[in-house]
């Protein structure tokens, strides 16, 4: 096989009884780079969140599945350990739990017990994957984003996603806070995974960081919905002309959730 | 249950226990006198905690010895995960029911004048220095309440530390108090006097395994850093769920002195903790850090002191509480700054995290000030595990339990990380992990 499958169909969520997603329809398979785009309040963290299992986040109907199975039967850990990821906007500070011992667990979390990883090769590991996105190694024995700016936030997430090699990842917003030599850094990272076992859902609404990292599919999300889908080419218009011309195209005035065409 | 004001020890007891013990008149005349007094003081009166039904006047005073062993290897499997046996520790003293089981100290601290002995051989060789600092009015005075007055007359076991004038000390200095058979009481005292711009590092383990027989234990830790002197201090206790503590820890603290304190409070019975720190001289500063468990139906109280008197003094109490079970604990952090400690700095920090519905929790901030040029700050929280937290470890595919473990250790980090002797820390860390599953 050549990757994992992850399919989300006519998904509804809601929050604290709004909702927020109106269903959303999308295939995201291994080799394939997708990239979900839209202004502020349309859905998209939603939908990270939901995919993942955020507490706060209840689906209401439709399903997502990973290569066949019921991702919203899984626990949180049992879906990462299906082989799902998620790089946070906000990711939890962890007081008293550093990086590295923080790395291991999960990384052992993904192994047999009896087979956890051998401390020498972690290291190893965990030193290229910090050269890799020119992280101070001095990160990996702080606590786990306690105090860490907005960029190293960003740049301890991807460094989780290197080091736990998800067949599907989701990067939510990975690029805000980070300053244009970091987002190259953590976009080299994000390519030098590109194989036909990785597939991303890349959600982001500024156009900058798909100049980096080119996608192979672009969807754009309002009110809730996947409105508009194509090529690399929809965001170098998304770029070029904003989104007023999809608003038009779809006789959308509002493009946040809660209002509808 | 009736706890009788009519103590079951008399001065004829008194006398004879000091007498088997071979002690000079002072010390036998500081025991009788506590005795007396302790007929009509007072229980201590922990804030929020009623103790009013705890036994700690009632209990097997006997001296009970311990058997001795020359290499520490030999010891029982139950002490060996309390130090590095294969690297010999240079500076240890292991004290096996009242009497000392091993003891070493390095040659280089010999000849330094370093002295490190069980309290009796002090009182008798040491005299001068250990009346000069046992239990007066700077330290912890007999006349306190109850509870100081019966463990001047009772102590039956302890250690005393000299650390010379400006001799500093790299190696950690190690005792572990094993109370070995369950029926007895350890009315333990430790005095620690660290001369001007001397510096060390001392652990202290209390052990003991009556889960069933009741009994006492009364502790007092009396500290002296003297202008100059730098000490660290650590301690991991843990009595069983049949034993009542009282554990006293008292700092004193002189010129440019500092005393910094990592306590692992782990016992599994009722106990009253009182950590207090006279920052006396210019300039002396104190972080008075400390972890609990609770489980079972337990009650604690502790209470950690920073007591400013002097000019510039900086002090920071660090309280983490873990409540699992029916539990109850009461963690009291108290700033005090008198009139005259002016640009003194007094900080707190407690927090409770609660692992259960029938657990109880409260963290008390309270700073008394009586002194205008001065910054104080305090932050208190009694909460539950978050659950967006939760969710973040899990989504790295952490299961639940060990999410959970990772959050608690966490939590309780910021005090068992400064603990100085590995397998100490080591150990501790295996002692909140039984107590947290």
């Amino acid at each position: 096989m050549a990757g994992s499958v992850l399919e989300i169909k006519n998904l509804h969520v809601s929050i604290e009884d709004t909702e927020i997603l109106k269903g959303v329809d999308l295939t995201i398979k291994g080799g394939e780079f997708h990239a979900v785009m839209g202004p502020n309040g349309t859905g998209k963290s939603t939908l990270a969140s939901a995919i993942m299992g955020h507490p706060l986040y209840e689906i209401t109907e439709g399903s997502v599945t990973l290569n066949g199975e019921d991702v919203l039967e899984m626990e949180v850990d049992e879906r990462a350990r299906a082989g799902l990821f998620l790089a946070m906007q906000y990711p939890s500070e962890v007081s008293g739990v550093t990086t590295s011992d923080f790395l291991r667990s999960a990384i052992n979390a993904h192994r047999e017990e009896g087979d956890e990883i051998p401390l020498m090769e972690f290291i190893k590991e965990l030193d290229e994957a910090l050269d890799l996105l020119e992280i101070d190694k001095s990160m990996a024995t702080r606590y786990l984003n306690e105090g860490f700016s907005g960029g190293e936030k960003k740049r301890n997430e991807i460094l989780q996603l290197l080091m736990l090699k998800p067949e599907i990842a989701i990067l939510d917003e990975i690029d805000s806070g980070l300053d244009i030599d970091a987002l190259k850094i953590v976009a080299k990272a994000i390519n030098k995974m590109r194989d036909d076992k990785f597939g991303t859902l890349i959600i982001t609404h500024y156009q900058r960081l798909l100049n980096y990292i080119e996608p192979d599919f672009v969807h754009v999300m309002m009110q809730g919905r996947i409105v508009k889908s194509g090529g690399p080419e929809l965001a170098k218009r998304l770029e070029a002309e904003g989104y007023e011309w999809i608003k038009e195209e779809l006789g959308i005035e509002d493009e946040t959730v809660g209002q509808n065409a | 249950m009736t706890v009788g004001t009519k103590l079951s020890f008399d001065k004829a007891y008194i006398e004879q226990f000091s007498k088997d013990r071979n002690e000079p008149d002072w010390m036998r005349e500081i025991r009788l006198d506590a005795i007396e007094r302790a007929e009509t003081l007072e229980m201590p009166k922990p804030d929020k905690t009623t103790i009013r039904n705890w036994n700690f006047t009632d209990f097997n005073h006997d001296y009970k010895t311990g058997d001795a062993v020359s290499n520490i290897k030999d010891l029982p499997e139950v002490l060996q995960e309390y130090f590095d046996a294969e690297k010999a520790p240079e500076n240890l003293i292991i004290q096996r029911n009242h009497s000392v089981a091993y003891q070493a100290l390095s040659d280089d601290l010999k000849e330094k004048g370093v002295i490190f002995t069980d309290l009796f051989t002090a009182v008798r060789e040491h005299g001068d220095l250990v009346k000069k600092y046992f239990m007066t009015e700077d330290g912890v005075s007999v006349d306190e309440h109850k509870l100081t007055a019966l463990h001047a007359a009772l102590v039956n076991g302890g250690v005393f530390l000299y650390i010379p004038e400006n001799v500093q000390i790299d190696t950690p200095i190690q005792t572990i108090f094993w109370q070995e058979d369950a029926e007895i009481t350890l009315v333990n005292h430790v005095l620690i006097v660290a001369d001007k711009n001397s510096s060390l590092t001392y652990v202290e383990n209390y052990i003991s395994h009556n889960d069933e027989n009741e009994t006492v234990a009364n502790v007092i830790s009396e500290v002296y850093a003297l202008d100059g002197a730098k000490i660290a201090y650590g301690a991991v206790d843990n009595f069983a769920a049949a034993t009542t503590t009282y554990v006293n820890r008292r700092g004193i603290a002189g010129r440019d002195a500092t005393i910094d304190w990592a306590l692992g409070q782990m016992n599994d019975g009722n106990t009253i903790s009182d950590n207090t720190t006279r920052l006396v001289g210019d300039n002396s500063t104190s972080q008075a850090k400390a972890v609990s468990v609770g489980r079972g139906n337990q009650t604690q109280n502790f209470t950690t002191t920073l007591h400013h008197y002097g000019k510039h003094t900086d002090g920071f109490i660090l309280q983490r509480g873990v409540m699992t079970e029916a539990s109850t604990a009461i963690f009291n952090a108290i700033g005090k700054i008198e009139h005259g400690g002016t640009k003194s700095n007094s900080e707190q920090e407690s927090r409770v995290l609660m692992l259960s519905e029938r657990a109880r929790g409260d963290a008390n901030p309270i700073l008394l000030i009586d002194e205008d040029d001065v910054t104080a700050g305090h932050a208190a929280s009694v909460g539950r595990v978050d659950p967006v937290q939760m969710y973040y470890l899990k989504s790295r595919g952490i299961p639940e339990e060990e999410a959970r473990r990772l959050l608690i250790h966490g939590f309780l980090d910021p005090v068992v990380s400064q603990l100085p002797i590995e397998s100490v820390k080591e150990q501790l860390k295996q002692v909140i992990e039984r107590k947290v599953n």
